[in-house]
């Protein structure tokens, strides 16, 4: 077990590395770079301007090297004019001397969000905080009502039951969140029924959760993702029931909700685990719409910001967050199934 | 409440219909079926695939799924009626008093759940003591069914098991509340003769030691006469024959009976003087069942207006109130009358060899986890194979599974290339060649017809289509028109009607599909026909159909065929030298007659004991196996067989567990490989003698 741990980890390392370097290509192209200096020093300059923008402050270098920098194995760039030392790594007001010469994501500095004007460390720790505290309260709704829907509509196939519960998953999966969003805003938040049991925002839950600001939109995408896992789960379960070894079990002369719930259960789960992981990807980034939707600035939120400002350091930074969360979730994921699956093993 | 006194049959069923509701129409499954089990008593239950009898079965246990229907009749079980019992009564009854044994072990364990919890359970649900009493319990229970270190196994998963172990934990499970009645549904299809044998004799022994009785479903008639008392046989949805198991096989009353006794291998068969007679026509779908007895169609006695006209009941045979049969013309046909056998040709010489393999070695490396690597490991899959095949010959490769006759078999064909060792095949050395690189008249030379015939045709492709793509790829007649013209001889060739070129495979039968391969096998005038367990999906009556048709082949066009099997009566039929291989080793060849007497190597010797054999007047030793093959991974030191025989005590040292034995010459190419001296040899008895009649 633990040799396939250190095995995983370092399979992870590798594909983080790949990746943040693809995505690190990708925000440093050229025509980013002269719009950033654009930006930075006035949309009027001319290009002869643009160049030695770039120049003063260390993107005219070869991209590997540059990258290099950004890890923070390659010491950061230094630039002395006109007797005054600025660098990568030396701060506004620091003193070139006492800077450190390395300064990388390996040594903790994930660069300045030239949006926000705060550091980008600080500005993904805040936003992806928030977001993680609405992926909780999704999946603390989300998976219990799913798979006891998946479960339920699982065990009798055809049956009336089944019908019922597999219209609702149906349904919910099919609507996207902007719909089911707007519609639980109209219904419970707004003038229009007079049912205003909600908040129809949730930038109070910032710095305040309550039930009433942050139901809906915990509600909003738990409903889109309930439906998907319960049809998993559904057909798991489906499968599960027909097997040999139920029926071993039914004329053990089990009652049917042992047969449920200590036989069935366990390896209906097993398909469906895999899909709830990989929903985490999915609420990190798919949330966005939500997000919006409610002004709840979220990690969604944020890398939207980056994107539309052309913001480098936070693109990239929210880039390889992304990147080592849905790595880190899909070991998660391998590590569960070994475990609810004894048959796979590893020795 | 449970346990009340009753003294009469433990099961009794009484004219007891079944049917299954689709939205088109009922299907009825068992009609009229009748059939008694008294206290300690074992009943066979035999027939062909689709006859009904699991349905029978899953009657008694009341579970038919949501489209089966109990349409009339009763089944009483210690007097109390089941067809009308309320559910909950019927779940204290099931495990408990009738506990039912499946065809497979793998799939009857739940994956996920540790063996002793599915142990406990039972007596749990059913007897409400405390999980300690259930647990000592399960332990003495699995010590009963005779496995070792009864508290790992139930600390096990099943998957951890090997496929006997598995059966031994059901069987284990059906015991664990000491049940009235055991059902077992085709308890060994799925094992090894020789782990089959062990299971058997376990099965028998506990019937005995807790007195319980059994209603045994089977297709293999051998087992039945070994297992039961008396037996029912049973032809699509009714039982036509009924009695005492040596009644039945040696006073049959049934057309069905005695035709199904005809197209079985029994020791005195042979196929040139007397061959196998396959039952005519095919097995009726259930909504085509003719009017009368549905055996009419295929009846060698069948007489229009009587047998045909009006359902037949069951009647009691004169003189013998226990034994009675569905057949209205019992007492006019003379049923001790030989059969009127065909003759066949003589059979053709044997002429030059046409395959030679010189020390053949096919090792794989295995690696401990495929996705991260590990130690690899050496399957030695192959271990110096040496033999000689000649033309028009049928040499049989047996084997239980994992010995490596499948792998030779892939070895030769191509499909993997060997690791030392000489292949030579009509002249050419190919065992470093792969299929790839063989020429197409190579590939054309050397045809296989496989084990099992609903996988191997492609479902979207009309038969006659995928034997002109074979002639396509032999490269075999210049248009498509001459093609075509091959590809209707062929149909010819193996009997099978001109107009199923243009059918699906679906719309074929196991045996029609089995002969779609022996055709596409045939399509390049093969040499060499490897056969791998040709008829061992197939239902027995189709079986001889499709072994005389091998024959038949064979002797028009003297082909040389590789037989490998493990079943050892068909072998015995139609093979002219046999070769047993165990665990990668050839451990004895020679000619049928060599091999099928003493002296044996120890191996052959338990595995012709092992093979159960319909015939009463048969007499076999008994020797039981004890222990699992073991693992190819992992083989033991010295002779590979040590850990299992029952002769290593008569060699002297440890020879047996430090030298591979020598392959020793015992007659004119009888050989055999073991450490046993000349005396020890001279000494065997033959396992199976014919008793006078």
């Amino acid at each position: 077990m633990l040799t396939f741990l250190v095995r995983r980890t370092f399979v992870m390392l590798l594909t983080a590395l790949c990746l943040t370097f693809v995505v690190f290509v990708l925000t440093n192209l050229p025509p980013n770079l002269e719009k950033l200096a654009k930006t930075e020093a006035g949309s009027r300059i001319s290009d002869a301007e643009v160049e030695s923008w770039l120049e003063r402050n260390g993107f005219a270098r070869p991209m590997l090297l540059r990258y290099g920098e950004w890890m923070g194995v390659v010491p950061g760039w230094r630039n002395e004019q006109d007797g005054k030392v600025t660098g990568r790594c030396i701060q506004p007001g620091q003193d070139p001397a006492t800077a450190p010469r390395f300064c990388g994501v390996l040594q903790g500095y994930w660069g300045f969000s030239t949006f926000f004007k705060a550091p980008v460390g600080e500005k993904i720790a805040y936003h992806l905080g928030l977001t993680g505290i609405l992926m909780f309260w999704v999946m603390v709704v989300m998976v219990p009502m799913a798979l006891l829907i998946g479960v339920l509509a699982g065990m009798r196939e055809g049956s009336r039951l089944d019908r019922t519960l597999s219209t609702f998953s149906i349904a919910s999966t099919a609507t996207p969140e902007y719909v089911s969003g707007v519609l639980l805003i109209a219904v419970f938040a707004s003038s229009m029924f007079g049912l205003k049991w909600f908040k129809g925002t949730a930038t109070g839950a910032m710095n305040d959760v309550t039930f009433e600001n942050f139901a809906l939109p915990v509600l909003t995408i738990a409903l889109y993702g309930t439906g998907y896992i319960a049809r998993m789960t559904r057909a798991s379960m489906a499968e599960v029931m027909t097997s040999q070894y139920i029926r071993t079990a039914r004329l053990k002369g089990l009652s049917f909700r042992t047969i449920v719930l200590r036989h069935a259960l366990r390896n209906a789960l097993i398909a469906p685990f895999t899909v709830i992981m990989l929903q985490f990807p999915w609420l990190l980034n798919g949330v966005v719409i939500v997000e919006t939707l409610f002004s709840y600035k979220g990690f969604g939120w944020t890398l939207v910001q980056a994107a539309g400002n052309n913001d480098i350091q936070l693109l990239l930074g929210c880039s390889v967050v992304a990147v080592m969360v849905v790595l880190a979730t899909q070991l998660i994921s391998d590590i569960g199934y070994v475990l609810l699956n004894p048959r796979i093993r590893i020795s | 409440m449970t346990d009340q006194a009753h003294d009469g049959p433990i099961l009794e069923i009484e004219n007891l219909s079944i049917s299954f509701f689709t939205r088109l129409r009922e299907i009825p499954a068992v009609m009229d079926f009748s059939c008694t089990v008294q206290p300690g008593e074992a009943m066979g239950l035999v027939g062909e695939s689709g006859c009904g009898k699991s349905t029978v079965a899953l009657a008694i246990m009341r579970d038919l799924g949501r489209n089966g229907r109990i349409t009339g009749g009763s089944i009483r079980f210690r007097g109390r009626e089941l067809t009308t019992m309320p559910e909950a009564e019927l779940r204290d009854i099931r495990g408990s008093q009738i506990a039912m044994i499946y065809q497979e072990p793998m799939a009857s364990l739940n994956p996920a759940m540790k063996i002793g919890q599915q142990l406990m359970e039972v007596p749990i649900v059913h007897e409400g003591i405390s999980k300690a009493e259930a647990r000592a319990r399960a332990l003495e229970v699995v010590a009963d069914v005779r496995l070792p270190d009864p508290e790992r196994i139930l600390k096990s998963y099943p998957h951890q098991l090997s496929g006997g172990q598995q059966q031994r934990i059901v069987i284990a499970m059906a015991l664990m509340s000491k049940p009235a009645l055991l059902i077992l549904d085709e308890p060994t299809t799925a094992l090894d003769v020789t782990v089959e044998a062990a299971v058997v004799d376990l099965v028998k022994d506990l019937g005995r030691k807790y007195g319980t009785s059994m209603l045994f479903i089977s297709h293999n008639l051998g087992l039945v006469l070994e297992t039961c008392d008396r037996i029912t046989v049973m032809y699509s949805g009714e039982a036509v024959e009924t009695g005492s198991v040596r009644d039945v096989f040696d006073k049959m009353r049934h057309p069905y009976t005695q035709a199904l006794f005809r197209s079985i291998p029994l020791p005195g068969a042979d196929k040139t003087r007397r061959p196998l007679i396959a039952i005519p026509g095919n097995f009726p779908l259930p909504h085509e069942r003719p009017q009368g007895c549905n055996f009419g169609p295929r009846c060698d006695y069948f007489v229009a207006g009587r047998c045909d006209a009006a359902d037949i009941p069951m009647f009691p045979v004169p003189g013998d109130a226990s034994h009675s049969s569905r057949c209205i013309r019992m007492n006019e046909i003379d049923w001790d009358a030989p059969p009127a056998a065909p003759v066949k040709g003589e059979r053709t010489p044997i002429g030059a060899p046409v395959l030679q393999v010189a020390d053949l070695k096919k090792y794989y490396e295995l690696r401990a986890n495929a996705l991260f690597g590990g130690a690899a490991r050496v399957v030695k899959a192959n271990e110096s194979l040496s033999f000689e095949a000649r033309e028009a010959e049928t040499l049989a490769i047996v084997g239980e599974s994992g010995c490596g006759k499948s792998t030779f078999a892939k070895v030769l064909m191509g499909l993997e290339t060997a690791t030392d060792g000489r292949i030579v095949l009509l002249g050419n050395e190919v065992q470093d060649t792969p299929i790839e690189k063989r020429t197409a008249q190579t590939i054309a030379s050397v045809q296989m017809v496989f084990q099992n015939p609903f996988d191997t045709l492609n479902p979207s492709m009309t038969v006659g289509r995928q034997i002109i793509r074979a002639l396509e790829v032999f490269g075999i007649g210049k248009t498509d028109a001459e093609r075509r013209e091959r590809m209707l001889q062929l149909l010819d060739l193996v009997k099978l009607p001109r107009e199923f070129a243009r059918r699906m495979p679906r719309q074929l039968s196991g045996g029609q599909k089995q002969r779609v391969g022996i055709a596409r096998a045939f399509a390049g005038d093969a040499r060499i026909v490897v056969a791998d367990e040709p008829v061992s999906a197939l239902d027995v009556s189709v079986q001889a159909a499709v072994t005389d048709l091998l024959m038949d082949i064979q002797r028009e066009n003297g082909t040389t065929l590789l037989f490998i099997s493990h079943d050892l009566s068909i072998v015995r039929y139609l093979s002219d030298r046999v070769l047993v291989m165990y665990l990668g080793h050839v451990v004895e060849i020679g000619t049928t007659e060599q091999v099928f007497s003493p002296p044996y190597h120890p191996y052959t010797e338990a595995l012709l004991s092992a093979v159960p054999i319909a015939d009463t007047h048969v007499k076999k030793k008994h020797i039981v196996l004890e222990g699992e093959i073991p693992s190819a991974i992992n083989p033991p030191p010295g002779c590979p067989f040590q850990t299992r025989c029952r002769w290593k005590s008569r060699v002297p040292g440890n020879l047996c567990e430090t030298s591979v034995p020598p392959m020793r010459q015992m007659a004119d190419g009888h050989q055999i490989k073991c450490h046993l001296s000349e005396a020890e040899f001279a000494e065997m008895e033959p396992v199976i003698e014919i008793a006078a009649e």
